[in-house]
């Protein structure tokens, strides 16, 4: 076999898995939605972050606005500290509500941010105060027959 | 009684022995191969024609088991999924199962028995028929000439290789999740989308096969080197090749994901 022919297989190999690469990297993998560009950071304590892990996304309206970084157990306040780092394109004002909610019912879990109404923007190492946690199943369930059993005997006659 | 305990204590501690002096020896001869890689590279003719005959020539196998065995995962996965409802996750699990095992795995496997058997084999009959003892008459270092090139050839076809089986395996799944079964190709692509991380999966996926490439290749043509020089020689070496490069695979899977899970 001569060069240009062994040449030209061996570029069709390269190109080939160059494809495969590109594939794997826009069409299987998430390359594109990894990097936020420029970013600021902020925290948020919650009682509860379920199950909640670093890099998880943060969301609002369902769009990725920022990724979570790192989260601590605060020993001060006895709660979970949550760093996350948003999007610079996207201003949070100071009263915003932070959220830990789930994606569908077995889905990962995110962060999720409502804004408020104050004209002041939050700043890079701001605290989002407003925050509720993951609702945890079983306290739920626990509160579903409390109340049921609270209610009156003959309500249902 | 005490003289056959005796022999199997013998036997036991030489087969470590031959263990350990053989991982030692193929990794002195890895060291060796290095050493004299400049040759590889500074005449990489010689490199791109064995990436011909490792890589290029490994396609056929690599595409249509990718496609098989993207295919079944699409198959199982879909049973299994069912039975909970969630059928749309079958993209995710064919395509974290590949990227992160099955592609690196299978493919370093195939590519062991496909590309080092016929390294070695190429190698140990060129011991056999005196041509690399030939080159030494000629002052020319068989180590450059002859295994830095094949070396350095299966080490850079192996990750091109696993990320071919890993995109082809996703489209087997793809085409019976989707095209055969009916899965919604819409939830199909975005939940693989969201759930497959590039550097996470992808990257360490190939970061595995480039390590297995080193691998097998370092296997390969130290057997080939240190064949026996006659037939049955050549013929015991290219079986060692394969089942020793078998077992360094698995072996070093699952130290390698050891660690990845763990970072």
């Amino acid at each position: 076999m001569n060069r240009a022919t062994l040449n030209l297989w061996v570029g069709i190999f390269v190109v080939g898995g160059f494809i495969a690469l590109l594939f794997l990297a826009f069409k299987v993998g998430n390359f594109s939605s990894g990097n936020l560009g420029e970013t600021y950071s902020v925290i948020a304590h919650f009682d509860n972050i379920g199950g909640l892990k670093a890099s998880a996304p943060v969301k609002s309206s369902g769009v990725l606005v920022g990724r979570v970084v790192s989260i601590q157990f605060d020993t001060k306040k006895y709660d979970a500290l949550v760093t996350m780092r948003l999007d610079k394109r996207v201003p949070f004002s100071t009263d915003t509500m932070a959220s830990v909610l789930t994606s569908g019912i077995l889905g990962e879990q995110y962060v999720g941010l409502e804004t408020g109404g104050e004209p002041e923007m939050l700043k890079e190492g701001g605290e989002v105060s407003h925050t509720q946690g993951a609702v945890v199943l079983e306290k739920l369930i626990g509160q579903f027959f409390l109340s049921k059993s609270q209610e009156p005997a003959d309500a249902t006659k | 009684m005490l003289n056959k305990t005796r022999q199997e204590l013998e036997n036991v501690g030489r087969m470590s022995l031959d263990l350990v002096s053989g991982i030692g020896a193929v990794f002195v001869f890895l060291l060796l191969t290095l050493r004299y890689s400049g040759t590889s590279f500074q005449r990489f003719t010689l490199t791109i024609r064995e990436i011909f005959f490792s890589g290029v020539l490994s396609l056929i196998i690599i595409l249509v088991s990718g496609l098989f065995v993207g295919m079944v995962l699409g198959l199982q996965g879909y049973e299994t999924l069912q039975t909970y409802g969630s059928s749309e996750s079958v993209g995710v699990l064919v395509a974290l199962s590949l990227t992160r095992e099955l592609g690196p795995v299978v493919s370093a496997l195939l590519f062991a028995s496909r590309a080092g058997s016929a390294i070695t084999a190429e190698i140990g009959l060129m011991k056999a028929t005196e041509q690399l003892s030939a080159m030494e008459m000629m002052a020319i270092n068989p180590i450059a000439r002859v295994v830095g090139p094949r070396f350095w050839g299966g080490v850079l076809s192996m990750p091109v290789l696993t990320a071919m089986f890993i995109g082809t395996g996703v489209l087997g799944g793809y085409i019976i999740a989707v095209l055969l079964i009916g899965v919604d190709s819409g939830a199909f692509w975005s939940q693989m989308n969201a759930a497959v991380d590039f550097n996470h999966d992808v990257v360490n996926g190939l970061l595995k096969s480039f390590v297995f490439g080193l691998a097998i290749c370092s296997i390969a043509t130290y057997q080939g080197y240190a064949a026996a020089p006659t037939a049955e020689g050549v013929s015991g070496a290219t079986t060692r090749t394969v089942v020793s490069s078998s077992l360094a695979i698995l072996a070093l899977d699952l130290v390698l994901t050891a660690f990845m899970l763990k970072g």
